[in-house]
């Protein structure tokens, strides 16, 4: 048969008509998408028993209650616990809320893990727990031997709570007296309330009553103390009408948020305090009862106020105007409750003792020292009754020894812990430091000036790290003994942030262990058990669970049920018999404080003319910089001006920009006296000119994909300056240039 | 479909949401919320912001002007749920093909049906609010976090449109539980969405604009009679002028806030502005 142009023709266009009208098409594609959609991978996820658990989260020093949905043996979801003494809402900050992407996650270390080959490479060779054991009290025994148990140093992030106070009694028991504490603003508070009241305590800010809040820099809506309990605060003075002043060079989100941004020059902070003492005082808005009363060194305080902070003299150089720092200082001296807080962003650093003390000394001067929506010193928990530690001969001289960081010494008498120092040591003399142990801290990571950090630890022959997560500092142990993650393990978590009212929360197993991991409890006590005599005899406990029964005593039964304990509503401490200072009186000056306030601001390090610019680290909630890393979840709400694709960003006033000829977005070189990177610019018109703003909590070179190398770490480009005074680390920032890459 | 009410009934609910800009602090935990309860899939790069699921996005909004006059102001945006001129005239709903995407007359909720969507992505073209996102791949989840997946809602596979369904699955669990307990009504309490219950500062409040009991509908002051529009003179809709008529309303007492919230001439007063007439 022959095809003819005519036959083909209507075929093909039969054919195609006819396809088009049939469904067949269609349906295919249809079954196709539905085929496809179908793949197995996409999860199920299976139905069950629907349970919820209280516990406490240890993310963060907030130690906000958590509530967890649990389908069968699966947690799936956190909230936050409503209702509880300190989080009426139930609100959550975002590394809370995913707080199952830290226990499910990837970045987790599945068991014991012994270093096989070079520090820092990641070649690591999986042991059973009792060979772990072995491992460290065997190498522990020997330093003892050698009659060098101080050379045993141990960091953790606080030193309250059963586990921190196992590694101190562990230490004290072995023969060292060098226990360290991460830094924070706590150090601060700590020598102000030790100096001026003589109280040793923490510092309980009732920003809840408070009708005006002065914050010197302090991240009140960017996760200072506990964020949800801070944010409840804050929401609630803006609905009684009450006002939030912000002291800060930059246009942060409390900035924002504020009824008053005050952009003072960093490091003039403590200069402005005290020039709005000035105006207090000269006006004669004072608390006359308080001053008088209960006070001490008020003369001098006023003189060295008058000769030195007169409003016009500081606003020449602080960035304030002089009738401003007059308006807000009657303000804040005519509220009914007003507050003053110290602490710069999060308060994961002391900062100045000076700027400290000026604004207590605020406080002081308006009477709210332990009064209702004022400032309360809340003595130290004391809840631990445990028996004395044995102590051998060994550990009676290790123990004589000094300090490697000198802190507690007349030196340094108010400071508890001073870390830098103690890498600087290890940097100064090596052998100093024979074994570290790092538990709940990521100092590789977190501390200013991370590379001298990193760099000491090479120094150090044997780190042991207690770390549940394959962090900065985990990468450079010969030895890792994983914690359970806290959905795993019970700790009790004394509350000291953002609270006038004492409490302990308890956190709880909410899911079975998943992994080969062990509480860092039952590892310090079978590792005491394993050195044999005192040290063992100090652990009469057969485990971490019992210890912890114990310590908790008749609470342990409510504590357990209902996730946390709370002291009775009390009022303060009273003002005749609240101070612990020698004339029982508030000190308002004295030699001491006089002496930190002649001292001087530590002054960020750099050559001005080869760095003309100010590289200031700021914070952000939805970043973390602490121990734990960021989450995915968190990942999602941090902008692509701050990070895009692998890039990080520093922030710049345009003004600034335009001086450098640089553009939005455009990849700069940043170099500071102590490090470089490369980042992008963002152009911000809440930056200062002159500064230079950058992110903390990017930079990671650990903790897996979804955080290794992602942006910068700042505390690689910033390094501590020590506060005279204190010997804390005060760094407020550091000098810096920018240059087109 | 449409769903005729009787007349007799007091009118059904309608859930929406007050978002107070004033005390959003722009944390982000309602974004964090959201994913957690909503399964919403992560990727190890969530930077392309073009192709970041965000349920909930938190926009960084800012007046314009040069420090230290600069002022930010924080925007967090779920789904609208616009019920148009007409109850259930949403954008996404009128050029849906394939009825994934529906309003429901009882609730005011527009919902999303993953497995009606074939992907054509209409929705995402008519939403003016950029609430509406592709899977473009499958969600992977790193071995062990699907562990961490919640069955009340299904995870989305590839070639689907997926967004803020105001936690509807906490409406049916719910619904049903009333049921059991032979009550009529949800309670207020009992039906919150994820965001609103984790935002620390209490920025978001959430319940039924028709029930005068609710705290949103007191914040809200929608009237009636006028498309829904409020009456509290600290409060806007994003783009009110479209003529949307959404369920989610944001207060500022700042003007340039309330201004940022929709398209004004240089020499406009935002206040005085009203949604466009409707047509016969």
């Amino acid at each position: 048969m022959k095809l003819s142009r005519r036959c083909f023709l209507s075929l093909s266009i039969g054919g195609t008509v006819g396809t088009a009208l049939t469904p067949l098409p269609w349906k295919l594609t249809d079954d196709m998408s539905i085929w496809s959609q179908n793949w197995p991978w996409t999860p199920v996820p299976p139905d069950g028993a629907y349970t919820y658990i209280n516990s406490t989260c240890t993310l963060c020093p907030g130690h906000c209650g958590i509530r967890v949905r649990k389908v069968d043996d699966r947690a799936v979801k956190i909230e936050g616990q409503e209702g509880t003494p300190l989080n009426q809402g139930g609100g959550l900050c975002p590394l809370g809320l995913s707080g199952l992407q830290l226990l499910y996650g990837p970045r987790r270390i599945q068991g014991p893990l012994k270093r096989d080959g070079e520090r820092g490479k990641g070649q690591w060779k999986p042991i059973s727990w009792q060979q772990a054991i072995d491992e460290v009290s065997r190498k522990l025994a020997d330093i003892r031997s050698q009659g060098k148990p101080q050379s045993l140093a141990c960091l953790t992030d606080s030193d309250t709570g059963t586990v921190p106070q196992l590694f101190k009694r562990f230490l004290n028991a072995y023969g060292s007296p060098n226990f360290f504490r991460m830094p924070s603003v706590e150090d601060a508070y700590e020598s102000v309330l030790s100096l001026t009241q003589g109280v040793d305590g923490f510092a309980g800010l009732d920003l809840y009553n408070a009708d005006f809040i002065l914050s010197f820099g302090s991240a009140l809506l960017d996760g200072y103390g506990a964020p949800p309990r801070v944010m409840q605060a804050i929401s609630r003075l803006k609905e009684q009408n009450g006002t939030l002043v912000q002291v800060e060079h930059r246009l942060s989100n409390t900035a924002a948020k504020a009824n008053v941004w005050l952009a003072a020059k960093p490091g003039t902070e403590a200069d402005l305090a005290l020039s709005m003492a000035y105006v207090i005082i000269a006006q004669q808005k004072y608390d006359t009862d308080f001053i008088g009363t209960h006070t001490e060194g008020f003369e001098a305080f006023v003189r060295m106020v008058q000769e030195r902070f007169d409003p016009q003299k500081v606003a020449a150089y602080c960035g304030v105007e002089a009738d401003v720092i007059v308006r807000t200082a009657l303000a804040f001296a005519t509220a009914q409750k007003p507050l003053a807080v110290y602490g710069k962003g999060k308060g994961q650093t002391a900062g100045s003792l000076r700027e400290a003390l000026a604004v207590h000394a605020l406080n002081a001067l308006v009477g709210n020292i332990n009064r209702v929506g004022g400032v309360q010193a809340i003595p130290a928990y004391d809840y631990l009754q445990w028996p004395a530690v044995m102590t051998d001969e060994t550990a009676a001289a290790g123990l004589q020894t000094q300090r490697l960081d000198r802190a507690r010494s007349p030196e340094f008498p108010h400071a508890q812990a001073i870390v830098h120092r103690l890498f600087e040591t290890v940097n100064a003399s090596p052998g100093e430091v024979q074994a570290l142990f790092v538990a709940e801290a990521n100092p590789c990571y977190s501390l200013p000036g991370s590379a001298n950090v990193q760099e000491a630890f090479d120094k150090i022959p044997y780190v042991v790290s207690f770390s549940s997560y394959m962090d900065e500092t985990a990468m450079q142990a010969d030895l890792i003994l994983p914690n359970h993650v806290y959905l795993e393990r019970y700790e009790d978590v004394p509350v000291r942030s953002g609270t006038t009212r004492p409490m302990i929360g308890l956190c709880q197993p909410v899911v079975a262990p998943q992994l080969n991991t062990r509480h860092v409890g039952d590892s310090v006590i079978l590792i005491a058990k394993a050195l044999k005599g005192a040290v063992a005899e100090s652990f009469p406990w057969a485990d971490y669970e019992s210890c912890l029964q114990e310590a908790l005593g008749d609470q342990w039964d409510a504590i357990s049920d209902q996730g946390f304990w709370a002291a009775a509503e009390s009022a303060p401490a009273s003002l005749d018999n609240g101070f612990g200072t020698p004339s029982g009186k508030f000190t308002l000056m004295d030699e001491t404080i006089g002496a930190v306030y002649q001292v001087g601001e530590p002054s960020a390090a750099g050559d001005a003319s080869e760095y003309p610019l100010l590289l200031m680290p700021y914070d952000s909630i939805r970043l973390t910089s602490r121990y734990v890393g960021g989450t995915p979840f968190m990942l999602k709400t941090v902008a692509d001006t701050v990070l895009k694709g692998q890039d990080g960003f520093v922030d710049l006033n345009p003004e600034t920009a335009a001086h450098i000829g640089l553009g939005e977005g455009q990849a700069v070189r940043l170099s500071t006296p102590v490090g470089e990177a490369r980042v992008r610019v963002h152009l911000d018109d809440g930056v200062m000119p002159g500064i230079v703003s950058i992110p903390r909590g990017l930079g990671h070179t650990a903790q897996g994909p979804f955080l290794a190398g992602k942006g910068v770490n700042v505390n690689r480009l910033i390094a501590p300056v020590e506060d005279p005074a204190s010997g804390l680390d005060a760094a407020l920032g550091i000098r810096a240039k920018l240059t087109k890459a | 479909m449409k769903q005729t009410q009787t007349h007799n009934q007091k009118p059904p609910q309608r859930y929406g949401m007050a978002i107070d800009l004033d005390k959003c602090t722009g944390c982000g935990a309602c974004m964090v919320a959201c994913s957690a309860e909503n399964n919403v899939p992560f990727k190890e790069d969530e930077t392309n912001k073009l192709l970041s699921i965000t349920w909930m996005k938190v926009f960084r909004i800012t007046n314009g002007r040069e420090f230290p006059h600069a002022e930010v102001c924080y925007l967090p945006r779920p789904c609208q749920h616009c019920a148009g001129q007409h109850e259930g005239h949403s954008p996404c709903v009128s050029v849906c093909p394939a009825t994934a995407t529906d309003y429901s007359a009882q609730t005011g909720i527009v919902s999303q049906i993953y497995t009606r969507c074939f992907g054509c992505r209409y929705c995402m073209g008519a939403c003016p609010y950029h609430a509406r996102y592709f899977n473009w791949w499958d969600p992977v989840w790193p071995v062990g976090m699907e562990k961490s997946l919640s069955p009340n809602v299904s995870p989305r596979m590839r070639g689907v449109v997926e967004k803020c369904s105001f936690c509807f699955h906490r409406y049916q669990l719910a619904r049903d539980k009333a049921y059991a307990e032979d009550k009529r009504e949800v309670g207020e309490a009992e039906y919150q969405t994820a965001c609103a219950q984790a935002c620390p500062a209490g920025a978001i409040v959430f319940g039924d604009l028709n029930n005068p009991e609710h705290a949103v509908s007191r914040i809200a002051q929608p009237d009636r009679h006028d498309h829904y529009k409020s009456q509290n003179p600290r409060a806007f809709r994003l783009l009110e002028r479209l003529g949307t008529n959404t369920k989610v309303y944001y207060l500022s007492d700042r003007e340039w806030v309330r201004k940022a919230g929709d398209n004004y001439l240089a020499d406009e007063n935002p206040s005085a502005s009203t949604p466009p007439k409707e047509h016969a």
